[in-house]
């Protein structure tokens, strides 16, 4: 789960983690009054959506005074604002963070993630901050300082010291770095983070070490124990589709092209959808419906693809396991027989009792095409869809 | 031969009285898994599926000197039940539960690192050694006892592999699903070193997809090891955006890593046959053998 920028200030606010002064505005009249509470001086409005690239996108801008905040503010809430990350067409922003303006000295990075190859979080720093760390490690590996945490003992003081001295910090720099960093894995480790990205992590022109920004996403399989954290889930900035999926435990991604599929098991779903691509189509989502391919999830399934105007034909693939293949194809004609479905659908069912379903879905009065294989299903609807 | 799991597998099941638990201890018996006795702290002393429930995995390795261990157990208390059989000294864990936090697993792992317990999984379908055992979720009847050995991230695509080679006629000696998280048990290195030193696997069909780098490693390995046996390749999320996790935890491509591109380009590069379709697979596997 991502959170926004000012959550992720408040989330680190409580773990110690110092970050300059500010506060959430959801109008220009809150951003007047927060902008007056911060002393009137100069202040950062900073559009809050889940996306990245938001200053170059233009919704990030400083304000020399209360009057220029409010209006930036104004112009900043209710834009469509583009960044690399959000696509075309952009994304609204319904909230601003209205921050304390800061004297920057250094823009450095710092970052907690896994690494999956050793099955360990990783504590990395850079002297490059405010540049994509992917970006730094691509091109000069060796800015990027890493330290492993052994789960049993924890992130320890000489770890984050080394990185400290690493960064070339001096004085009484270093020690509020150590503080920093210590708190930041606290904060990581004790609300099941995925991700914590300071970037850039700033030494202030008074020698303090500050998050100028802050990126926090979480496990989600790990929710159920932080009622807290669900709390910061924003619906809005989620497709509306995939919310929708996820109420029935369809896992749901909208991709741009014409073919739907509906599959069960996530590796299956992707092969299904690298298949329609080779077969010349291009599929327009990925949906999982998990194990249980009951009357149910096939009939939420096929709400979810047709909402997509862009669909030309349905490819449903089951590889049925546990689950019955004549089960599923009765939960295919259930549900179309209720929904008023005007694209054509392929049908491709194996595993068990698969020559029950293939008799079943023969012998009903809607028009189905019945493919034997992956290849022949994907060829086929690829074919009606063009 | 085969790997992992055979005819002196002997089987606790921990979890064995929910609903997923007793469901597929009955598959597994009916498919002629040694199931010695079950697990669930609190329902000792009851009998589900005919077998002998205890409170501990240590009590009922005792009793019925069992060597492997399956596990059903719901997400929270997963991890704890992964510990619980490596500290009972057991061969083999196979994790099937989905949705376990990765925190809980990066302290699992550590605790696994000085012990004799080899994991598989979470988020498994399993081991399968057909006509010997079968130690998970998946159809036991679209496997067939042969020589070419599976080992695989996805769950309903590897049963789709295996019925592309079963139709072409190849069986398989043991097939794994490894598991979709990102951090999990065995790898496919660990397990391409077994299906190497066995007599019984002439080929393996290595199933990777999205995310980590898992199969790069597994190309290096290959490379620095001379790995002599055939294998050919699949990797699912060739479409697949970045950014999006798509379904398994582990299958997401983040910061320009984990694409399938890389993916394949690293296993040729190994000189391993790649599949540039699912549905071509079987076709391969007959072409390598």
């Amino acid at each position: 789960m991502k959170i926004h920028e000012y959550q992720a200030k408040e989330l680190l606010r409580k773990y110690g983690v110092p970050v300059p002064d500010g506060q959430v505005a959801y109008s220009a009249d809150e951003a007047e009054g927060i902008a007056n509470d911060l002393g009137g001086g100069i202040v950062v409005v900073k559009a809050q959506i889940h996306a990245g690239g938001r200053g170059k996108g233009g919704g990030v801008k400083i304000a020399n005074n209360v009057a220029e905040a409010r209006s930036l503010a104004d112009e900043i809430i209710g834009m469509n604002l583009v960044t690399h990350q959000t696509g075309p067409e952009g994304k609204k922003v319904n909230q601003v963070l209205i921050e304390q303006g800061i004297d920057i000295d250094r823009e450095l990075y710092a970052g907690i993630v896994l690494d999956r190859a050793v099955g360990r979080n990783a504590f990395m720093v850079s002297t490059e901050g405010g540049v994509e760390i992917e970006k730094v490690a691509a091109e000069t590996p060796e800015k990027i300082l890493k330290e492993w945490i052994d789960p049993a003992v924890g992130f320890r003081p000489f770890q984050a010291t080394r990185l400290a001295y690493g960064l070339g910090l001096q004085g009484s720099q270093v020690k509020s770095a150590v503080k920093f960093f210590l708190a930041l894995y606290k904060a990581y480790q004790e609300t099941d983070a995925s991700l914590a990205e300071i970037n850039p992590l700033v030494v202030t022109g008074q020698g303090k070490v500050l998050a100028l920004d802050a990126k926090i996403n979480f496990d989600d399989n790990a929710l159920y124990r932080h009622k807290d954290i669900q709390k910061y889930r924003d619906l809005s900035e989620e497709a509306a589709s995939e919310v929708e999926a996820s109420k029935y435990e369809l896992n749901y991604i909208k991709l741009d092209g014409k073919v739907g599929c509906m599959v069960n098991g996530a590796g299956l779903a992707m092969s299904t959808m690298d298949i329609i691509k080779l077969s010349g189509g291009e599929p327009a989502n990925f949906l999982d419906v998990g194990g249980s391919a009951s009357a149910e999830t096939v009939k939420q399934g096929f709400k979810i693809i047709l909402q997509d105007q862009n669909v030309k034909a349905v490819l449903i693939n089951i590889f049925g396991g546990i689950v019955r293949c004549d089960r599923v194809a009765q939960g295919i004609i259930d549900a179309l027989s209720d929904l008023d479905l005007d694209v054509p659908v392929v049908v491709r069912l194996e595993g068990t009792n698969a020559e029950e379903a293939a008799e079943i879905l023969e012998n009903s009065s809607l028009e189905f095409s019945v493919a034997k294989n992956l290849k022949e299903a994907a060829e086929k609807s690829v074919a009606v869809a063009a | 031969m085969s790997i992992l799991v055979n005819n002196d597998t002997r089987l606790i099941v921990q979890g064995i009285t929910g609903s997923e638990g007793a469901f597929h201890t009955s598959q597994m018996q009916e498919y002629g898994t040694n199931v010695v006795a079950g697990v669930t702290p609190g329902k000792g002393g009851q009998v589900q599926e005919g077998v002998p429930v205890y409170n501990s995995v240590r009590e009922a390795k005792e009793k019925h000197d069992a060597n492997t261990s399956v596990i059903f157990v719901p997400p929270p208390f997963a991890a704890d039940a992964i510990m619980e059989a490596t500290e009972a000294k057991l061969d083999l864990v196979v994790c099937i539960t989905e949705g376990i936090p990765v925190k809980d697993m990066v302290t699992v792992r550590r605790y696994l690192e000085d012990k004799s317990t080899r994991l598989v999984g979470p988020n498994c379908p399993g081991v399968i050694t057909p006509g010997a055992a079968k130690i998970g979720i998946m159809p036991g009847f679209i496997h067939k006892p042969g020589r070419v050995g599976i080992i695989s991230r996805s769950g309903t695509l590897t049963y789709e592999a295996v019925h592309q080679l079963t139709n072409f006629g190849y069986g398989q000696s043991t097939a794994i699903g490894i598991g979709g998280d990102p951090i999990i048990g065995s790898t496919f290195i660990d397990l391409l070193e077994l299906f190497g030193q066995d007599d019984e696997t002439d080929a393996v069909v290595l199933i990777g997809e999205i995310g980590g780098s898992a199969e790069e490693d597994a190309a290096q390995w290959v490379t620095d090891t001379n790995f002599e046996k055939p294998i050919v390749s699949f990797i699912a999320g060739q479409t697949a955006p970045p950014g999006k996790r798509m379904g398994h935890a582990g299958a997401i491509i983040s910061g320009g890593q984990g694409t399938a591109e890389d993916k394949m380009k690293a296993l040729r590069a190994a000189g391993i046959t790649v599949c540039d379709s699912p549905a071509t697979i079987g076709e391969h596997v007959d072409a390598v053998l």
